[in-house]
């Protein structure tokens, strides 16, 4: 019995759906998630996943098959049948990349406002995270206007940790302003928002926290602010991220994401004992 | 009564230019010439670029530094990068085979203009020379094929001056050779023919060009500034001075993301060519197919900012060249769903330019989704400048268009030399390059993502099992490539005869001999209306009897 290629061409489909989901949900490609916006860009890299296994395997299936099934005979020298195109076949495979890329596009816009990225560093003045802003202004009055790093910015009911952060050739240095700690390796307490300014000195560098999914370039000339809020203790890397010179991959540091109580005792056993 | 008349004094006629295989190290005018220069030339390159990319997997096969010095190792990176763009694929796909196809395509003699042909080849070996000379005085370029100041600025000086020159005269070669082409497509095509008769390759030349002169002068000159910063401590880019390094960042991607299809458009077009002929099929949805290439000329243009999310562009930026940038899915979407449609139900010969096509699809395929991916802003701060865009970006230009270039070679080959490639080898070319390359990138997409960053010398021990199967993977692409060298000199020596149109296909190169001659067609140029009219069987000549004349538009 024939089997009509409809139904041959819905299970087909069918069987991809399944696999996206199941390539998506129970294949883990990314490290540890170890801050508030991890999980959110997480989601979207599974929709992306599921879209692109279906999108790859079908092609690939597609395309293996007709290698197989349309391979020339020995001795054939017929030609194929004179199909010079198919306009409702076109305009079906043009709406829907188009849909799915516009889908896509409202999906990721979305994400990327659950992120906080579309939030404007001057339409920050405007809420009540004023106050804190206009601190940071305040304690640097000479300091040009800070381009937004784009990703997570601070909750703005807590207190948020400010600590400004160096890059040159090739190292990081961290300084918590609030506390005159200035240290190698970047201490953040779980849950707390970190707000970091960034300046670069020498060329350009980047910000790279895999665990973290952020990353901000560090431009000399235009200094930057990146915020996040971790959620995961632990010792993660600092990457920099923009080739910077030779050592460019021997730059990196470690974020350690303490409980509030130890990283209450890290900053009272490294602030200067002048200021106490 | 007969008159004798005295011998004639010179029974040679009067050649104003090598004939034998001189002609091919010589100033020739001949179109054909200069397409096979390119492509040996940029053949060359290639080499140098792969052997460049050995030294980059060998040093990574360990986590630690210890191949060559770290600025040995940022100077071969960068050269990596710019051999590989701007000697072997840009000239080949642009250079080489539309000066070898475009003057047959439109029914002409040559290229618009000859000479201006003979110096756009003849500025790419001295340009070439330069860059890899640079390495031998004083240190090549240091700061990747982007040259981002301040870094570009604060490195050795001669290197990236160097570097900033031959990549000037690269550009000012692409930009003469643009300016031929449009000139040949749009007015040297014969009398009756149609620019919707011409064969795909045409438009997809006539795109790239396009982009070609528009984008690449803005290289040019934003190069030109960066050397004054360098030379004359301007401060254009430099911070330092006043200047502001993302302005170069825009100025250079302006031209860099249209490059990518300048690299790619090309490699679209000799696809479209290739497919037809092997499938026995007509190319399906021609019309749309030429739209497509246009509306990826136009959104190609303003995409570039996606190269710079983390740059701290503004919000605004950023969700247009999102979208924007994943828009260009939807017109190369159709080309591949046409090529797919194109195989269907064809009489698909399994030789190697069919392989290498296939080959193509499905690794371009996957490095489009990887593209619509990266364009999604949250998606690309994590990956951004990782080993995630290394590994996309070698899907989209080596799996796409290096994949083409060899599909083209088996395709052409008989054209170019007369003499048929062997097939087994040929195939065992394809199998070794499809495991290859697939070993190598396909797990660099996984490192970007667990936090292994770009152009490192050194990496985190954990990132060591995935390094090494993917350097285990390029040595075997390095091996891949003997024996096709070996296939084509073989075949060069003791090849079967191609005869002029082994493979029964009916664009125009093929209705003379093999190789042809000078000006390309003894007697009048075949008027072509019908590219792809592959399947139907009614009205038609056999093409292994069809001479030019038949092809004649004889109607009135």
């Amino acid at each position: 019995m024939r089997i009509p290629s409809a139904i041959i061409t819905l299970i087909a489909g069918m069987a991809l759906v399944l696999l996206g989901q199941w390539v998506a949900n129970d294949v883990n490609w990314l490290p540890v998630s170890a801050s508030t916006n991890a999980p959110v860009y997480d989601e979207l890299f599974r929709v992306l996943l599921a879209i692109g296994t279906m999108l790859l395997v079908g092609m690939t299936g597609v395309v293996v098959y007709s290698l197989i099934r349309f391979r020339r005979r020995d001795g054939d020298q017929q030609d194929g049948p004179p199909v010079e195109g198919n306009l409702s076949l076109e305009l079906f495979w043009t709406a829907i990349p188009a849909v799915v890329v516009l889908f896509l596009g409202i999906y990721s816009y979305d994400i990327y406002d659950r992120m906080g990225g579309m939030t404007d560093l001057n339409a920050h003045g405007m809420d009540h995270h004023a106050a804190e802003l206009a601190s940071v202004r305040q304690s640097q009055p000479g300091d040009e206007e800070r381009i937004w790093g784009g990703i997570a910015p601070a909750s703005s009911n807590e207190a948020v940790l400010p600590v400004e952060v160096t890059a040159l050739q090739f190292a990081f240095v961290f300084h918590y302003p609030e506390q005159n700690i200035t240290s190698g390796e970047l201490h953040v307490p779980s849950g707390q928002a970190v707000e970091l300014r960034m300046k670069a000195n020498d060329v350009i560098h980047a910000f790279w926290v895999p665990e973290f999914r952020i990353k901000q370039d560090i431009i000399p000339g235009q200094p930057t602010v990146l915020t996040f809020t971790a959620n995961q203790t632990g010792d993660y890397p600092i990457v920099c991220a923009e080739l910077c010179g030779p050592y460019h991959g021997g730059m990196r540091s470690h974020v350690v994401v303490d409980e509030p109580e130890s990283f209450a005792t890290w900053v009272e056993t490294n602030t200067p004992a002048t200021l106490s | 009564m007969t008159i004798a008349s005295p011998p004639s004094p010179s029974p040679q006629p009067l050649r104003l230019q090598p004939t034998g295989w001189l002609r091919y190290f010589s100033f020739s005018l001949d179109h054909k010439v200069i397409g096979l220069q390119y492509i040996v030339c940029g053949f060359l390159f290639y080499f140098v670029g792969g052997a460049l990319a050995g030294v980059i997997r060998t040093e990574l096969a360990t986590p630690i530094s210890d191949f060559v010095s770290r600025d040995t190792y940022n100077q071969v990176l960068t050269l990596h990068g710019t051999v590989m763009i701007f000697l072997w694929i840009v000239p080949v796909v642009n250079g080489g085979f539309g000066n070898y196809l475009i003057p047959f395509y439109v029914g002409a003699r040559d290229m618009a203009f000859p000479r201006l042909n003979a110096v756009a080849f003849w500025m790419i070996p001295p340009s070439g020379l330069l860059l890899i000379s640079s390495y031998f005085i004083g240190g090549a370029a240091q700061s990747g094929w982007t040259a981002y100041p301040p870094l570009s600025l604060t490195t050795p000086a001669m290197g990236q001056i160097l570097w900033i020159v031959s990549v000037l005269l690269l550009g000012g070669s692409s930009i003469f050779g643009g300016i031929n082409f449009i000139a040949t497509i749009l007015k040297f095509r014969q009398p009756g023919l149609k620019l919707m008769m011409l064969p795909m390759y045409c438009w997809a030349m006539l795109g790239t060009s396009i982009l070609v002169v528009l984008a690449t002068p803005v290289l040019a000159g934003t190069l030109i500034l960066l050397s004054l910063d360098i030379v004359a401590h301007t401060g254009f880019f430099n911070p330092a001075a006043g200047g502001n390094a993302v302005v170069y960042q825009h100025l250079f991607w302006f031209y860099s993301h249209p490059a990518v299809y300048i690299m790619v458009l090309p490699a679209f077009g000799l696809v479209s060519e290739i497919l037809p002929v092997h499938a026995r099929k007509p190319l399906f949805g021609y019309v749309t197919m030429v739209y497509s290439i246009m509306a990826i000329v136009i959104l190609g243009l303003v995409v570039w900012a996606h190269h710079m999310f983390t740059s701290g562009t503004p919000p605004w930026m950023r969700l247009f060249f999102t979208i924007a940038t994943a828009f260009i899915a939807v017109p190369t979407g159709i080309k591949f769903f046409n090529w797919i449609a194109t195989l269907w139900q064809g009489r698909l010969a399994l030789n190697s330019a069919m392989l290498f096509s296939c080959a193509f699809i499905l690794q371009f395929v996957f490095g489009g989704i990887t593209g619509v991916a990266l364009a999604q802003v949250p998606f690309d701060v994590h990956v951004h400048d990782t080993y995630f865009v290394v590994a996309h970006f070698h899907y989209i230009v080596y799996g796409g268009t290096v994949f083409v270039i060899f599909a083209s070679i088996y395709h052409w080959f008989p054209k170019f030399s007369g003499r048929m490639l062997n097939e087994d080898l040929g195939r065992l070319h394809l199998a070794l390059t499809f495991i290859g390359f697939n070993l190598c990138f396909a797990p660099q997409h996984w490192l970007g993502l667990n936090g292994m960053p770009r152009r490192v010398a050194e990496y985190d021990p954990q990132f060591s099992l995935i390094n090494q199967i993917s350097s285990v993977g390029a040595l075997l692409m390095a091996i891949s490539t003997l024996p096709f060298l070996i296939n084509v000199v073989m075949s060069l020596l003791q090849g079967p005869a191609a005869g002029p149109n082994p493979w029964r296909a009916l664009t125009p190169e093929w209705l003379t001999s093999s190789p042809p001659p000078v000006e390309n067609w003894i007697g009048a140029a075949p008027l072509v209306e019908e590219p792809y009219g592959y399947g139907s069987s009614e009205g038609r000549i056999d093409v292994n009897q069809a001479r030019g004349q038949d092809l004649w538009r004889q109607q009135p």
